[in-house]
């Protein structure tokens, strides 16, 4: 009965939040078969440990045993990927006209090859930002980044990805001269 | 970075998470500070961009059923396993918690005001298959004149497409025994519902919060209640309710 109530329970307020799970381990594991697996095995694996939810925010929950359940995956092959920090130099001072930016990301292919570019830590908080439209709280509770470095974070992150989007115009500009 | 300020702080003001103090310290700064300015004319063309990309993946149908397929043979396996194990403790086990999870429930439906458990719960309702909208139109002269002669009032409806929040139509729902019209906005690939319904004299104050992953949104207006209910972040809800006051 009470097993019963629980299975329930849990795809009335766990199961909604599948495409925010498959999303996630899309973004971060950058295929789109992966992510399925790992997102269907996440997902069930939330489902085993119901028990331990204790109220509150479910998408978030979810999203932080998907991030679990990716950082494990992307560790068994790709280990020198999570080691891979922000390059600092690239930091600060954006030197790119909003209009270059604008022109650049309205190409989609060249907006995801950009995203899927940068490191994982810096992935993660864009498209927890800005494609599942998390607040600062929820995406400290997904990542485990504390909440007074999520705005410093997502700034590195943004600031990055705005360059790589400036590169490319760069690069560009010199091919055709 | 030029500017005293930290450039931390643009972000946070651009995700409209500083708070009322910061967010007008902030923008006294940026008023005299071409650089900043330039800095949020560079994240707002980021967003934009992400956003109209449509970068977000969905989960695809055979996902759903391989999950509750799953979830379907993981219960009747756990019940088998235990109906041979144990039978006396077990069951003692599951009462005893049956009695305290009853409870939890009972106690944290008290705490929650009833209205926006039944909001929630009419959002949740409204995402099954089929069930989301009664007409489905993008076009606001298609969809205010379906409410005619289905309530007593009539709903604004306006179409947010420029703004990032596309009409997708709209239905009738129930919310404590009385017909409410619910229209449903688009937001990215979330879902919006917006629930309208008129109320007599109350003050005009504005609650939000959010439960279980889904945000709301509650305001008064003349002698009309709205209410706004997603997965969205409280940030996105507040954008819409601004759309609709104007």
């Amino acid at each position: 009965m009470l097993l019963a109530q629980e299975k329930i329970r849990f795809e009335q307020l766990v199961l909604p939040h599948v495409d925010a799970a498959i999303n996630l381990a899309r973004w971060l594991l950058r295929n789109p078969d992966d992510a399925e697996d790992v997102a269907q095995e996440a997902v069930l694996r939330a489902y085993r440990f119901f028990g331990g939810f204790r109220g509150g925010d479910a998408r978030a929950w979810l999203l932080q045993i998907v991030r679990n359940s990716c950082y494990t995956w992307l560790e068994k092959r790709t280990p020198v990927e999570l080691v891979t920090e922000f390059n600092e130099e690239l930091h600060g001072g954006t030197s790119i006209s909003p209009e270059t930016v604008a022109l650049q990301a309205s190409d989609r292919t060249k907006l995801r090859n950009a995203l899927e570019s940068l490191p994982v830590r810096a992935r993660e908080v864009i498209v927890l930002r800005e494609l599942e439209g998390c607040s600062y709280k929820e995406i400290s509770e997904v990542t485990g980044i504390p909440m007074g470095t999520v705005m410093s974070t997502l700034s590195r992150a943004r600031e990055r990805l705005a360059q790589i989007l400036g590169g490319s115009a760069r690069k560009e500009v010199s091919n055709e001269l | 970075m030029s500017c005293e300020l930290s450039a931390n702080t643009l972000h946070g003001y651009f995700d409209g998470e500083l708070d009322a103090v910061r967010a007008a310290e902030f923008e006294k700064h940026m008023a005299a500070c071409g650089e900043c300015q330039r800095s949020l004319a560079v994240m707002s063309s980021l967003r934009e961009g992400l956003h109209k990309a449509d970068l977000y993946q969905t989960a695809p149908i055979r996902l759903r059923s391989r999950i509750s397929e799953e979830l379907g043979s993981q219960t009747r396996s756990t019940m088998t396993k235990w109906r041979w194990l144990l039978i006396p403790a077990v069951s003692f086990a599951l009462v005893l918690l049956a009695v305290r999870v009853g409870s939890v429930l009972r106690q944290n439906r008290a705490d929650f005001d009833r209205l926006q458990a039944e909001l929630i719960d009419a959002h949740v309702r409204s995402l099954q298959p089929g069930h989301l909208t009664d007409v489905q139109s993008t076009d606001q002269h298609t969809v205010k004149p379906w409410f005619d002669g289905k309530l007593d009032f009539v709903p604004p409806v306006e179409d947010f497409s420029p703004q990032g929040f596309p009409l997708v139509g709209g239905r009738l729902d129930v919310l404590e025994g009385r017909d409410v019209a619910a229209l449903v906005y688009g937001r990215r690939k979330h879902w919006i519902n917006l629930f309208v319904w008129p109320e007599g004299k109350q003050a005009a104050v504005t609650s939000e919060g959010s439960r279980h992953g889904y945000n709301w949104l509650s305001w008064h207006a003349g002698d009309t209640q709205f209410s706004l209910v997603s997965d969205v972040s409280s940030g996105d809800l507040r954008e819409l309710q601004q759309l609709i006051r104007h």
